[in-house]
């Protein structure tokens, strides 16, 4: 079977139009230059360049952005809920990792 | 409850917001679908009616603002669209059922647009009656339903900005154009007021909504709260609001209104409304036309992805 069989494969039935759903994009936005991008929403798009211009149309309709990242929703990787113990619970117990953990006395200024 | 259970219930009784991934009951689940895809078909839906318009407005000005606030209204399905489907929804799903009659919409997109001061009476009090819906539900306990209905409430107050000054205007012109604001708010005062729903007594799905907090008010307190809003309005444009009934209490510090005809709210729910076949028809037709364009750009990309593969 060549590597590129199921992009060759026309949707030929009502069905298989839907079994080729347009896939997920996330939907990334940089409000303004020194800030980070943040993700704005999600949508469809049949490609990276339509998900692009979909997002201007849809995000950015009231200058909500000066650049547009779009990604893949099945590319991310998360992690689950189930894990959130694993993950994060070892920082519980690690105050010494804030500032607030160590005596300064009155004295000392500027510390 | 089981424990599961109990503990998503302190989670949102501690304000805790849920996200996709999390546990949650199937019936918080699918009330949410339910709930936010009807919002959602709600929105597309709601571009019909003013369509009706687009190519008929006064000025370029007023078709320009129309224009803008109709494709406000596409991208407020497309969040809605997107946060239901984090719940595990297809978006395709959601159309087909609607296409098929199968989904409910708000039942005021069934009554019909006959002049252009329908623009200024949909913009000022279905958008108005929307607004009170939604602000609240920005603090909704779904996280990806809140955070689309924080964008959603920041563009829709000038939809209805937008219909407070078509009316303003109108209010201020000749004698035909005030006629025809007050036929206008004749016509869609009602099916506005009616858009909070049922009264709490016969709402079915309010008290587990309230305690899941995918609803923070009930529908009577939200409907009280429209009309308190908008009758001092109606009052500065020089509109009589066809409620014979409407009085300021000051005793309850509200105004008081007239009953609510609830079989008529019924009736086009059940699809006898002036309109209900014609927007499913409408809609339906839209989405078949639009079939080559769907197809063709999958086409492409298709292309595009074999070509960069070889």
């Amino acid at each position: 079977m060549p590597e590129n069989e199921p992009f060759e494969k026309q949707p030929d039935s009502l069905e298989d139009r839907h079994a080729t759903d347009w896939p997920l994009w996330e939907i990334f936005i940089r409000s303004q230059n020194g800030l980070a991008h943040k993700h704005a929403g999600s949508l469809h798009a049949p490609d990276a360049e339509m998900a692009l211009k979909n997002a201007r149309d849809v995000y950015t309709r009231r200058n909500e952005g000066v650049s547009i990242w779009v990604v893949r929703s099945s590319d991310i990787t998360a992690s689950s809920p189930g894990e959130k113990e694993i993950l994060f619970e070892p920082a519980n117990n690690k105050v010494y990792r804030y500032p607030g953990f160590y005596p300064v006395p009155d004295e000392v200024k500027n510390l | 409850m089981t424990p599961e259970e109990r503990e998503f219930q302190q989670k949102i009784d501690a304000g805790i917001k849920v996200e996709p991934k999390d546990w949650m009951p199937e019936a918080y689940r699918k009330t949410l679908i339910r709930q936010i895809s009807q919002h959602a078909h709600s929105e597309i839906v709601g571009q019909l009616p003013e369509g009706n318009w687009i190519t008929r407005a006064p000025t370029l000005k007023r078709k320009a603002i129309l224009l803008a606030k109709v494709q406000d209204e596409a991208g407020h399905g497309l969040y809605l669209y997107g946060a239901a489907e984090t719940l595990g929804i297809r978006r395709d799903q959601m159309i087909e059922d609607l296409l098929a009659g199968k989904a409910k919409y708000s039942s005021v997109f069934n009554y019909p647009t006959l002049t252009w001061a329908d623009m200024g009476a949909i913009g000022w009090l279905v958008d108005g009656a929307a607004i009170i819906n939604q602000i609240p539900l920005c603090r909704c306990s779904y996280g990806p339903y809140a955070r689309g209905m924080i964008r959603i409430c920041k563009e829709e107050n000038f939809h209805q900005r937008q219909g407070f000054d078509i009316m303003f205007t109108l209010t201020r012109g000749t004698p035909e154009q005030k006629a025809m604001a007050q036929d206008a708010l004749n016509r869609w005062w009602w099916p506005a007021v009616m858009m909070h729903g049922p009264s709490d007594a016969e709402s079915k799905h309010s008290a587990q909504s309230l305690q899941w907090k995918i609803k923070l008010f009930s529908n009577d307190e939200l409907r009280q709260k429209f009309i308190d809003q908008i009758a001092p309005q109606a009052e500065y444009l020089g509109l009589t609001i066809p409620d014979p009934e409407l009085k300021w209490n000051p005793e309850r510090g509200h105004y008081d209104f007239g009953a609510i005809d609830w079989d008529e709210f019924h009736n086009v729910i059940r699809g006898n409304g002036p309109c209900n076949r014609d927007r499913l028809r409408t809609r339906k037709e839209a989405h078949e036309a639009g079939a080559w364009v769907r197809e063709g750009a999958a086409a492409y990309a298709r292309k595009r992805a074999i070509r960069e593969a070889a």
